[in-house]
């Protein structure tokens, strides 16, 4: 009994401290400018007005459509080409696929920052500087999605796919039909977290947008910092909030998909 | 190969190209290009101007600043991975009991794999603000001095592994506690017959069966702090005096605004075997020491 008294009071400091910068954020997004300078922490009245001053200030709105273009086509490219990639490796028995598999993977070896700066010159030779292009295409396919899918498709049994064989089934068929369906989990899973990755990106977008169109609300916070800091902490909060929900609600909502997902990449790798 | 081999052979590989394309695109090639580029004096538009074999290595080797870059990141590392890992044990072990309303601990303590580097680091940014920031309104309220957070070179690298341990919490926390998970409630439950306590239970059942999940942990938090931009970026841009000027940070001031390509270069092979060498450990050691159950 005192044992869990005790586990629970540890368990509400830890929480507290933990989501202390999220809470304050939040809070400090409610208060009027007046009470931000004066010291204030609980907004007196419930106001909205900082959250519209950030969308009148910079391009907000725009931002978060960008990233959430930008994020979608990542997410589905990954699903699509990763599962491709993965499906030819457990179920095409194919010559040298395990090179191919141990190729993917050894891309793990690469550090992003070691490749940008050829990167960035090749965006910058494609004409892409500016475009959804270069924000999308260099992450399509990673050797992490390739992994976890292929680690389920394994689970997969072989009996359901020698008989869809016999019956007729093409190799493509079952790929869209069976194999699919049959790993929507992992699917979520690498889906929440391609989602959440590439929403999250900083450096890269920083290099290859320079102007409104095309900019993420990650680059954009960043706008705000240098353009309102000395005055309207407030209205910067309240950006800070509105990008951060998307990707908190994303991951209260699939936090059981994530976990099953870093735990067959952190634990079977 | 029989025509049906080839056969298969090519339906594989059309499976496989966009992805084969993608990666050999955007990693392969630039990971040979940054070698090659490392050779040279390039041009702002990347076009390599001369080509000085290994001087750029040897500038690296000798420039003050880039010695006091990597003295800088090793710190930070020192700072962030201890206390990060272990912070994040400690609540993957509380977050562990049966408890009711336990599931609500484990969304919060995790939140932070959904916060963003660059709103995670702008938030952190107005804490340490020096006037109205949170943190020295707590000081001026017990009646202690202001402390410069990001203004000073003492202060502002442990400034940024503060922030950089509180985005790294939900990640770490989610990994540890799925590894609690994975331990067999019966060996607890054998332990206690024996008259195991709970710190007995403690350091001879769950640290020793977690140890691999652990060692994943580390590695990849040491991998991440060495790939750390976005919060320096926006906390202190690499200042003050260059005191949060680490490794990712620098190459990127090299490349990007002094247009030193090659020099950039030269760092970011020097980055690459660093996570080589900690990549091949994980493999290696997380290899023998994965228990089968």
């Amino acid at each position: 009994m005192i044992r869990k008294v005790i586990v629970y009071i540890l368990l509400s400091i830890s929480a507290f401290v933990l989501f202390f910068p999220i809470l304050f954020a939040l809070l400090a997004s409610l208060l009027s400018t007046a009470e931000l300078y004066s010291g204030h922490y609980i907004p007196s009245r419930f106001s909205l007005d900082s959250y519209l001053q950030a969308f009148g200030t910079i391009p907000l709105f725009k931002f978060l459509v960008n990233s959430f273009i930008v994020s979608s086509i990542v997410t589905l490219g990954q699903l699509l080409l990763c599962s491709l990639a993965a499906y030819a490796i457990v179920f095409i028995p194919f010559k040298g696929r395990n090179f191919f598999f141990f190729l993917f993977i050894s891309t793990l070896l690469i550090p992003w920052e070691a490749a940008m700066i050829p990167n960035f010159v090749t965006i910058l030779n494609l004409g892409w500087l500016n475009t959804y292009l270069a924000l999308t295409v260099p992450f399509l396919t990673t050797a992490f999605g390739i992994f976890l899918l292929r680690q389920h498709f394994m689970t997969l049994p072989k009996e359901l796919y020698e008989s869809a064989q016999i019956d007729g089934c093409s190799r493509f068929r079952f790929y869209w039909s069976f194999a699919l369906p049959l790993s929507k989990p992992m699917l979520s899973a690498l889906a929440i977290y391609a989602f959440l990755t590439t929403w999250n990106m900083y450096l890269w977008p920083l290099l290859v947008t320079s102007n409104e169109n095309v900019r993420t609300v990650q680059i954009g916070i960043r706008m705000m910092i240098s353009q309102e800091a000395s005055t309207a902490w407030n209205m910067v909060m309240a950006g800070v909030v509105i990008i951060l929900l998307p990707t908190l609600l994303l991951l209260f909502l699939g936090i059981k998909h994530i976990r099953r997902g870093l735990m067959s990449g952190a634990l079977k790798g | 190969m029989h025509t049906q081999e080839w056969r298969l052979f090519a339906e594989g590989l059309m499976y496989l190209s966009p992805a084969l394309i993608i990666l050999g695109v955007f990693l392969f090639y630039p990971m040979f290009k940054t070698l090659y580029y490392s050779f040279f004096i390039t041009n702002p538009r990347g076009e390599t101007v001369a080509f000085i074999g290994l001087e750029n290595y040897m500038h690296l080797i000798q420039s003050p600043n880039f010695q006091h870059s990597m003295i800088q990141t090793l710190k930070f590392v020192l700072y962030t991975v201890p206390t990060g890992v272990l912070l994040a044990l400690f609540l993957a072990v509380i977050a562990n009991e049966r408890l009711k309303g336990v599931e609500f601990f484990r969304v919060i303590f995790s939140s932070t794999l959904g916060v963003s580097v660059a709103a995670g680091a702008t938030i952190w940014l107005f804490m340490f603000h020096p006037s109205i920031g949170v943190f020295n309104n707590i000081l001026a309220f017990l009646g202690l001095a202001p402390v410069p957070w990001l203004t000073s070179g003492e202060w502002a690298l442990l400034s940024v592994a503060v922030t950089t341990v509180w985005m790294n919490v939900g990640f770490n926390f989610i990994i540890l506690l799925g590894g609690l998970q994975n331990i067999s409630e019966e060996l607890y439950e054998s332990a206690r017959i024996d008259g195991a306590g709970y710190f007995a239970q403690l350091f001879k059942i769950t640290l020793p069966l977690l140890s691999p999940t652990l060692f994943f942990v580390v590695t990849v938090t040491l991998i991440n702090a060495f790939q750390s931009f976005g919060q320096i970026h926006i906390l202190t841009g690499g200042g003050p005096n260059e005191a949060t000027n680490i490794i990712v940070y620098s190459i990127y001031k090299e490349a990007f605004e002094f247009s030193r390509f090659g020099f950039a270069s030269a760092q970011a092979i020097l980055l690459f075997f660093i996570i080589l060498v900690f990549t091949v450990l994980q493999f290696k050691v997380g290899e023998k020491k994965v228990h089968y159950q």
